[in-house]
């Protein structure tokens, strides 16, 4: 049942007292969803199951989250990221059902070389899919600071914030890992929030809106940076649409929290895992034994009907 | 005699030690490091004299940088990467890490 509670806020003064029968089932489905990819984890014998799951399902949209692929990375916590990245896009290419779109939410990159790049690239096509990004810090390396904004950033506002809409639902690509101030953590800045409010004015509270960025948009844990200084002015924007989630990346392992309507949640990474906040001396590379590994890097899908408030955000290990 | 001028010589000397020390030369042995390891610049806070050449080393798998808004900013420092910078004003200089601006530190000149 870790999934049902995991997506659902039931102490929610505005659902009244528990679930009612309609909540139950959706949960039901959604529990039916996990099953599916459980079974796209490996084993063969419930493949009816999917079956079935995606025959009550209604069609809606569907798309997936990568992030933190890290590539160039070679350290003792993962000494292939690329074959890792390369797993993950494996995972993808899987699928019974081929998602609409992929995000990829930043740290494409170790060092924002151009090989690095081109190699995330590569194996990043072979989904065949369109990719929105954002940036990561360690996208942003390079002397001139040019190598992403030229490949991910053409089209897009200041250092590469933009919307898009699919199937009725608005996204919101922002970026919060530049002009990081001393002492302080991720940060949008005042033009962005500027085109933030702007980009949402007028639109219908109805529209279901999808805000994803690097670093969370909540504060997971302020002694390792894991927040954003700026981001209670965002929500305010958001304040009234009924159904907000906000995808990140950054912290390299899942997380999530619902507030009101505003779901909150971080994807693993396919490069290699970080510390729980606090558990360690520092956010740095968490080195696992070799068969632990995969079980800590991952993808997520998320699945959006139409006429349900929250998205349904499944994560998916590369293993077990 | 000859006792009186070779203490002559050597107070001389030592003179010409202490103006090749206040007019800033290189003062090697002041040279000093500050280390990255776990996210942490260590030690956090340092008093160095006008001079001194403090480098900055990341022992982390991740890298990070060193930056002091309007004084000095090192590139990207890859694991094993060091950066020096040589304090010629006396001053407080506050410095953090672009990446990861939790990670704040101090160099003190005097």
């Amino acid at each position: 049942m870790s999934e049902f509670d995991h997506n659902h806020d039931h102490d929610n003064p505005r659902q009244g007292s528990g679930p009612s029968r309609r909540r139950v089932l959706e949960c039901m489905t959604w529990a039916g969803t996990g099953v599916l990819w459980t079974i796209t984890g490996g084993v063969p014998r419930s493949l009816g199951l999917v079956d079935s799951a995606l025959a009550a399902a209604p069609t809606g949209l569907s798309f997936l989250q990568i992030s933190d692929s890290h590539v160039g990375f070679d350290k003792p916590a993962n000494p292939n990221a690329l074959g890792t990245l390369e797993e993950a896009i494996g995972r993808v290419n899987a699928m019974p059902s081929k998602p609409s779109f992929m995000i990829h939410t930043g740290d494409i990159t170790h060092l924002s070389k151009a090989a690095e790049f081109d190699n995330a690239e590569r194996i990043i096509s072979q989904a065949k899919l369109d990719v929105h990004y954002v940036p990561g810090e360690h996208d942003f390396l390079d002397e001139d600071v040019k190598l992403y904004r030229e490949r991910y950033g053409r089209g897009a506002k200041g250092a590469g914030w933009y919307s898009f809409d699919a199937n009725g639902v608005h996204f919101i690509g922002l970026v919060n890992v530049v002009d990081l101030k001393a002492g302080g953590l991720g940060n949008l800045g005042a033009e962005q929030l500027a085109w933030l409010e702007d980009d949402l004015k007028g639109r219908a509270k109805s529209t279901p809106i999808v805000v994803f960025a690097h670093i969370p948009l909540w504060t997971v844990y302020p002694a390792w940076g894991w927040g954003t200084e700026d981001a209670g002015r965002a929500l305010e924007y958001l304040k009234g649409f009924g159904s907000v989630t906000v995808l990140n990346g950054h912290i390299h392992q899942v997380m999530q929290k619902v507030e009101g309507n505003v779901t909150f949640h971080t994807a693993r990474s396919t490069a290699f895992p970080q510390p729980a906040p606090g558990a360690a001396p520092s956010p740095g590379p968490m080195k696992v034994a070799d068969d632990k590994l995969r079980s800590l890097l991952g993808i997520a899908s998320i699945n959006f009907k139409a006429g349900e408030q929250r998205l349904a955000i499944i994560d998916t290990p590369l293993q077990g | 005699m000859i006792r009186q001028s070779l203490r002559g010589a050597a107070s001389l000397t030592f003179a010409a030690v202490i103006a090749f020390c206040l007019a800033g030369a290189p003062a090697y042995a002041d040279d000093t490091e500050v280390t990255i390891d776990n996210f942490t610049f260590s030690p956090a806070s340092l008093t160095v004299k006008v001079g001194t050449t403090v480098t900055w080393k990341n022992h982390d798998d991740i890298p990070h940088t060193i930056v002091s808004v309007g004084k000095f900013r090192s590139k990207t420092l890859d694991t094993d990467d060091g950066f020096s910078f040589t304090f010629t004003t006396a001053g407080d200089y506050k410095y953090f890490c672009s990446l990861h601006p939790h990670m704040t530190g101090m160099i003190k000149v005097e």
